[in-house]
């Protein structure tokens, strides 16, 4: 019938399969946009008139928040459809998703104190933005230890999807987090509507740094899940095959 | 679809709602206590407590900043719209501090309207361009500070 492709897409097999044949020349364009937009905005960019070189931190600090955020919602989405048509791939994907989120969220948060203390004066204020994005690490962790707890998978990835759907309140708070109330981080720069109040020589490796965060992200995503397929499907058929294959390789 | 997903698809999306209607009405009601600083319009209007620590937030209001000659001893008026308060401070200012811009002070509001801070934090904008156009914008002329866009609860 008409769901059929979609059943195919929860495979983990089919998953693995494909990837595998992506992954050898995703993984390069990954690695070089990031090597490209990263060198960019740190070595090329101009100075910033007012904070000099130290808003430089802005190419590390706002595109793994942006990725934060946006991997949230993949992950409570790859939760809900879990819950919804019982299939193995989109828990091992939102599982995966917790431990690459967990380590943006980290990343944003430490470079965003890097960033605070030579401008506002502070490794941290508890700032509405600030709070709201410990919260959204603290999520992370929980969904991370949840699944660990349970001795039963079944009742474990049950239990971290729906404390994914439960938290997906927190990214639109803080994502207006700086309009709604006084607070001590500045607002967005970029706007989708509207024009951009930072400067295009600075706002185009921005640009290019947040797609090699996307694509990295993706890239960081498809290695943790393949890890987590053979991790929950190492008894079966097909990977016990692909080992006996891989080994027999190494062998010649 | 099938009848039994659907029904597993309107409890995940129920659970979605119910819970981000929760967490928004907890948020909702907390919103004077999420809030980092009064503006100083608050101060004005008399609606902040004296003698407790707090924060104000405000802009810079140029030429208010004045300097003792032997001492680390500063003042200098945040302003808004509609308020203004004077803030006494000792120690060092961070380097984003500057007139015609934001700062949010830590310190306590006395009786004689001079909020003393003991921490002074520098709010920078969202604004980001290479020296040469921000010289070019203001014409060549030194930066004129101004406090006209200071908006801090857009």
């Amino acid at each position: 019938m008409a769901w059929q492709w979609f059943h195919k897409l929860g495979s983990p097999r089919w998953f693995y399969e494909k990837t595998s044949r992506w992954l050898t020349w995703f993984a390069p364009l990954s690695v070089a946009l990031l090597l490209v937009g990263l060198t960019w905005g740190l070595a090329f960019a101009p100075v910033d008139a007012k904070q000099g070189n130290s808003y430089r931190i802005i190419y590390i600090h706002m595109p793994a928040a942006v990725l934060s955020l946006a991997g949230y919602y993949l992950m409570a989405i790859a939760g809900g459809i879990g819950l919804i048509w019982k299939m193995k791939l989109p828990f091992m994907v939102m599982q995966s998703a917790a431990y690459v989120g967990a380590a943006l969220t980290a990343l944003t948060l430490i470079t965003g104190s890097l960033w605070g203390y030579p401008t506002w004066g502070t490794f941290w204020e508890w700032d509405a933005r600030n709070i709201f994005m410990l919260i959204l690490l603290f999520l992370y962790l929980s969904i991370i230890m949840l699944g660990r707890v349970y001795p039963v998978r079944e009742a474990a990835d049950k239990a971290c999807a729906i404390l994914a759907l439960v938290g997906t309140v927190n990214v639109p708070i803080i994502y207006k987090s700086v309009d709604w109330w006084y607070s001590l981080h500045q607002p967005a720069s970029i706007k989708l509507t509207g024009s951009s109040s930072i400067h295009p020589s600075m706002l185009y490796p921005l640009l290019l740094c947040i797609v090699a965060y996307y694509c990295f992200y993706t890239l960081s995503l498809i290695l943790y899940t393949r890890q987590e397929i053979l991790a929950r499907e190492a008894r079966t058929k097909w990977v016990s095959e692909l080992v006996n294959t891989q080994s027999s390789h190494t062998k010649d | 679809m099938h009848p039994v997903r659907k029904q597993r698809l309107l409890i995940v999306l129920a659970l979605v709602v119910l819970s981000s209607i929760a967490i928004g009405l907890l948020v909702f009601a907390l919103r004077e206590n999420i809030n980092l600083f009064y503006p100083p319009a608050k101060f004005s209007t008399g609606e902040v407590p004296r003698d407790v620590r707090l924060r104000a937030g405000g802009c810079v209001q140029p030429g208010s900043v004045s300097r003792d000659e032997n001492s680390l001893q500063v003042t200098f008026d945040l302003v808004d719209p509609s308020g203004r308060l004077t803030v006494s401070y000792e120690g060092i200012l961070p380097d984003l501090f500057a007139e015609g811009e934001a700062a949010v002070v830590n310190g306590i509001w006395r009786e004689d309207n001079i909020f003393y801070a003991d921490q002074v934090l520098a709010k920078h904008d969202e604004n980001y361009m290479p020296p040469e156009v921000a010289e070019a914008m203001n014409n060549g002329e030194k930066h004129q500070a101004t406090c006209d866009e200071a908006k801090y609860d857009s």
